[in-house]
C-alpha cells in the first residue's frame, strides 16, 4: 500500500498548541464554512469542535458530492437501473440515496443488478466482463473524482468498448463558491477549502472567486493539525482585516495543481450549468460529456423523462448545505430522518453533515468537546433574524 | 410496510439488525435467556450451567488471507460460547450447498475446520448437509451450534459492567473485515494483512485463572468494537469511554480505512474480545492475556464512568472528544 503515516499530523502537542493559539487570536464571533465533507467528518472524529473557543462557529459546506446529487438523477439512475440489460456499477455512498420513492440499495432487493465498486475502473472491467449487458456508472462526484472517471472513458474508447456508459452529475467547487457568497441569506467570514479538490484545480482554482469577493481562504489537508492550522490562519486574516488566499497544504498542492488531469477533464467533458440538491441550479457548475464521446454518454441512452422532483416537505438539506442551518433545526432531523431511513441526502453520506452531527454527536451529550459550545452567542440566524442560542447537541 | 424488503443493512450487526430483532424476533420468541440478548444463551440443565450459542456464516471471499469461511464457522460459535465464560466443548455444524459448488473447495473447507475444532479442542458431534439447486443459495453458507459448562462462580454478561470498570482491549483491531473488503471483486489492494479470526476460549480461561472479577466478555465481530461497546452501555445502564491512543489499529488497516472512509471502530474482528473487568485485578488479567498468544497486545483502551448512561465516548488523540454511535448499516466506501 505504501501509505506512510504523518504523526506529526495528529501529534496532541502540535494540535494542543495551535488549539491555544486559536483562542488567544480569536476575538470576535466568526462563521467559518469547511466546504469539503471529508473535513466535517475528520472535524467531528477528532473532536475538533470542542477545542475551539465559542467565537468560532464552524459550518458544514456543499462539499459531499452525494449530498448535492439531486432526486431527479437518483431517480434517473433507478429508471435505468430498470432497464433490460443494464447494470448499474457505483460507489458505494450513492447506494442509500433516496430518490423520489426508492433508492439504488431497495432495488437491488428487487432483483436489479446494481454493483458496488471502489473505482470507475472496476465498472470498465464489468463492460468487458458482460459484454452483453450495458454497464451504467453513475459519475459523481468533484473535480477530485472527474479526471479519473474522464480516464475511463478515453480507456473504454482505447479498448472500443459499446456497453460502457457513464453518467455525467459532476459538478465543480469553485461557481459554488460563487453561488454561496451571492446569495444574500449567507454570511460566511471564511473559507476553509477542499483538499483534494486543490490538489487538481491548485490554488489557481479559486482566484476568480478571490479576486471578486476577497473573503478569507484557505486549502487545507485532512489532518486534525491541517483542520486546526487553517482555522488559525483564516482568524489571523480575519482579525487583522486582510483577506488573503492562503495554501495550509503546501506538501500536496501546488499553484497550478495537476496539469494533466485538468487536460483529461477538459477533452472529455464541457461546462454546462448544474442542479445541486436543496441549492437549485448554479451557472456552470456541471460537467457534461462532449459530443465525441456521445457514444459512451448514458443521457443520450435515455428514451424517457425523468420527472422533475420535489424536495422531501421539510428537509432542510439545501440550508443546511449552504451553512445557513446546522442539522438539529431542521424539523426533520433524527426524528424522521436517520441514517436507516434517511429523507435528506445529508444523512446518506458518511459525509453528509447531517450524518456527521447524528454519528458523532447526535445522541445529545452536552459539555466539552462535543460541540456545545461551537456556536458563538450572538450569532445571528441569517434567515430568521432570530438569535441562534440553541446548541447542535443538547436537544434530544 | 407491507412492501418492505430486507436488505443488507440488516444483517450488518448495527441498528438494523438489533431493530428486526428486537420488533420482529423478540415479541414471537420472548423469554428470559432470550432476553439477555448475549451471544450466547446461559442455561442450567442437570444442575450444570450451560452456555449454548448457533451462528450462521457466509463470507465473500470464502478462502481469504488467514483462513476460510469453515475456520470463521468453527471459531466463531468457540468465541461466542466462551464469552459467557464458559469452556467450548460440543458443535453442530450445518452446510448449505449449492449446487455445482467444486468438491475440492468443500473438502479444503472441511478439512480446515477439522484442523480449527482440533485447535480449539471441540468436538463436531452432529451435523446435517443440504444441496440446493443452482442459484437458490451463493455458494456454501455453514452453520455451527455450540455448548460448554459455565464455571460455579463464573458470572459474565452484556448486563454486567460496573462503574469503575476497566475496559480491556485483547489486540489491535479491524484486520479481519478490512482483509475481506480487500479481497473483494473489483479491489485491488495488495496487502500483507490477515484476518485475525482465532479461538478465544484459551485465552479466556487463562482470564478466569487470574481473576473472577471479569463482568462482561465480548468479541466485537460484525459492527466493531463501537457496536459491541454501544451494546454493552445500553444493557448495563453505564457510560463508557475510550481512549483513542491506546486503541491499536496497524498502520496498514488505518490507510485502507482511510482511503475508503471507514472507520475501525466499526470494523468487524474474527478473534479479538472485550472485557470489564474490576479495577483491582485488571493489571493482573491483563498480565495474563499478555502471556496468550491471541492477546499479546492486550490493552486497557477505557474504563466504566456514571455519567451519560448508554453512551460511548472516545477521547480523541489530539485531546477532543467524541461520540461513538453504533453502526447504522453496513459502511459504504465514498466517492473521494
Amino acid at each position: 500500500m505504501g501509505i506512510k503515516y504523518m504523526e506529526e499530523y495528529r501529534d496532541p502537542e502540535i494540535a494542543g498548541r495551535i488549539a491555544d493559539n486559536i483562542r488567544r487570536a480569536s476575538k470576535r464571533p466568526i462563521r467559518l464554512m469547511e466546504v469539503c465533507g471529508t473535513h466535517t467528518v475528520s472535524i467531528f472524529r477528532n473532536g475538533i469542535r470542542g477545542m475551539l473557543p465559542k467565537t468560532i462557529a464552524l459550518l458544514s459546506g456543499p462539499g459531499c458530492p452525494v449530498c448535492v446529487t439531486t432526486q431527479k438523477e437518483i431517480d434517473t439512475f433507478i429508471r435505468m437501473a430498470g432497464l433490460d440489460e443494464v447494470i448499474i456499477a457505483t460507489f458505494g455512498d450513492l447506494m442509500r440515496v433516496p430518490g423520489t420513492s426508492s433508492s439504488l440499495q431497495k432495488q437491488r432487493a428487487e432483483g436489479r443488478d446494481i454493483r458496488m465498486v471502489y473505482a470507475a475502473d472496476d465498472a470498465l472491467k464489468i463492460a468487458r466482463q458482460h459484454p452483453d449487458k450495458k454497464v451504467v456508472f453513475p459519475g459523481v462526484g468533484f473535480e477530485t473524482t472527474a479526471p479519473t472517471i474522464a480516464a475511463t472513458l478515453l480507456a473504454a474508447r482505447e479498448m472500443r468498448l459499446d456497453n460502457f456508459f457513464v453518467f455525467s452529475a459532476h459538478k465543480c467547487v469553485p461557481p459554488a463558491l460563487f453561488a454561496l457568497m451571492g446569495n444574500q441569506d449567507v454570511r460566511i467570514d471564511g473559507f476553509i477549502l477542499p483538499g483534494h479538490v486543490s490538489v487538481i484545480i491548485g490554488t489557481r482554482g479559486y482566484v476568480p472567486f478571490f479576486q471578486k469577493y476577497r473573503v478569507p481562504c484557505v486549502v487545507a489537508g485532512f489532518e486534525p493539525v491541517d483542520i486546526l492550522q487553517a482555522i488559525y490562519t483564516l482568524i489571523r486574516q480575519i482579525e487583522s482585516g486582510k483577506a488573503e488566499l492562503s495554501n495550509d497544504y503546501r506538501r500536496v498542492v501546488t499553484v497550478d495543481g495537476n496539469t494533466k488531469a485538468q487536460q483529461i477533464m477538459k477533452d472529455v467533458f464541457e461546462v454546462r450549468d448544474a442542479a445541486w440538491r436543496g441549492i437549485g441550479t448554479i451557472p456552470e457548475s456541471g460537467l457534461k460529456i462532449r459530443a465525441t464521446f456521445s457514444d459512451l454518454d448514458a443521457e443520450k441512452m435515455l428514451d424517457f423523462r425523468v420527472p422533475e422532483s420535489v424536495e422531501p416537505k421539510g428537509c432542510c438539506c439545501g440550508e443546511i448545505l449552504t451553512g445557513r442551518k446546522i442539522p438539529p433545526e431542521c424539523p426533520l432531523y433524527q426524528k424522521v430522518c436517520t441514517p436507516e431511513d434517511p429523507v435528506g441526502a445529508c444523512m446518506v453520506s458518511s459525509e453528509g453533515t447531517c450524518a456527521a452531527y447524528y454519528r458523532y454527536q447526535g445522541s445529545g451529550i452536552g459539555g466539552q468537546g462535543s460541540g456545545a459550545r461551537s456556536r458563538g452567542p450572538g450569532v445571528r440566524d441569517q434567515v430568521s433574524g432570530r438569535e441562534r442560542d440553541k446548541s447542535p447537541c443538547t436537544d434530544s | 410496510m407491507a412492501n418492505a424488503k430486507i436488505l443488507l443493512d440488516h444483517g450488518s450487526g448495527g441498528k438494523m439488525s438489533h431493530r428486526l430483532i428486537s420488533d420482529m424476533m423478540l415479541p414471537l420468541f420472548d423469554n428470559p435467556v432470550l432476553s439477555q440478548m448475549d451471544d450466547g444463551a446461559k442455561l442450567e440443565l442437570g444442575g450444570k450451567r450451560l452456555a449454548f450459542s448457533t451462528d450462521t456464516f457466509t463470507v465473500d471471499p470464502i478462502f481469504f488471507p488467514g483462513g476460510s469461511i469453515g475456520d470463521l464457522a468453527i471459531n466463531g460459535t468457540v468465541n461466542d460460547v466462551a464469552m459467557c465464560g464458559a469452556t467450548p466443548q460440543y458443535l453442530s455444524v450445518g452446510l448449505l450447498i449449492e449446487e455445482g459448488f467444486a468438491v475440492a473447495d468443500l473438502e479444503k473447507i472441511l478439512v480446515g475446520m477439522s484442523q480449527a475444532a482440533a485447535a480449539a479442542g471441540v468436538t463436531v458431534v452432529t451435523g446435517d448437509t443440504k444441496v440446493v439447486p443452482k442459484g437458490a443459495a451463493d455458494r456454501i453458507f455453514i452453520n455451527t451450534s455450540g455448548i460448554g459448562v459455565i464455571p460455579e462462580d463464573v458470572v459474565v454478561g452484556s448486563r454486567h459492567a460496573r462503574v469503575g470498570d476497566v475496559i480491556i482491549l485483547s489486540g489491535s483491531i479491524a484486520e479481519h473485515g478490512v482483509v475481506i473488503m480487500t479481497q473483494r471483486e473489483g479491489m485491488t489492494f495488495a496487502s500483507d494483512l490477515k484476518s485475525d479470526t482465532a479461538p478465544l476460549h484459551l485465552l479466556v480461561k487463562r482470564m478466569l485463572g487470574v481473576s473472577r472479577d471479569i463482568h462482561v466478555l465480548r468479541d466485537p465481530t460484525r459492527g466493531g468494537v463501537g457496536t459491541a461497546l454501544n451494546e454493552i452501555a445500553d444493557r448495563s445502564h453505564v457510560g463508557v469511554v475510550i481512549h483513542e491512543d491506546k486503541i491499536p489499529v496497524k498502520n496498514e488497516v488505518l490507510g485502507i480505512c482511510e482511503l475508503m472512509g471507514f472507520d475501525p471502530l466499526y470494523i468487524a474482528n474474527e478473534g479479538k474480545l472485550l472485557a470489564f473487568v474490576g479495577p483491582a485485578h485488571a493489571e493482573k488479567i491483563l498480565g495474563a492475556m499478555q502471556a496468550d498468544p491471541n492477546g499479546l497486545d492486550a490493552r486497557i483502551i477505557g474504563e466504566v464512568v456514571s455519567d451519560n448512561p448508554g453512551m460511548v465516548c472516545l477521547k480523541t488523540r489530539i485531546g477532543g472528544i467524541r461520540i461513538v454511535d453504533m453502526l447504522t448499516g453496513e459502511q459504504l466506501p465514498r466517492i473521494c
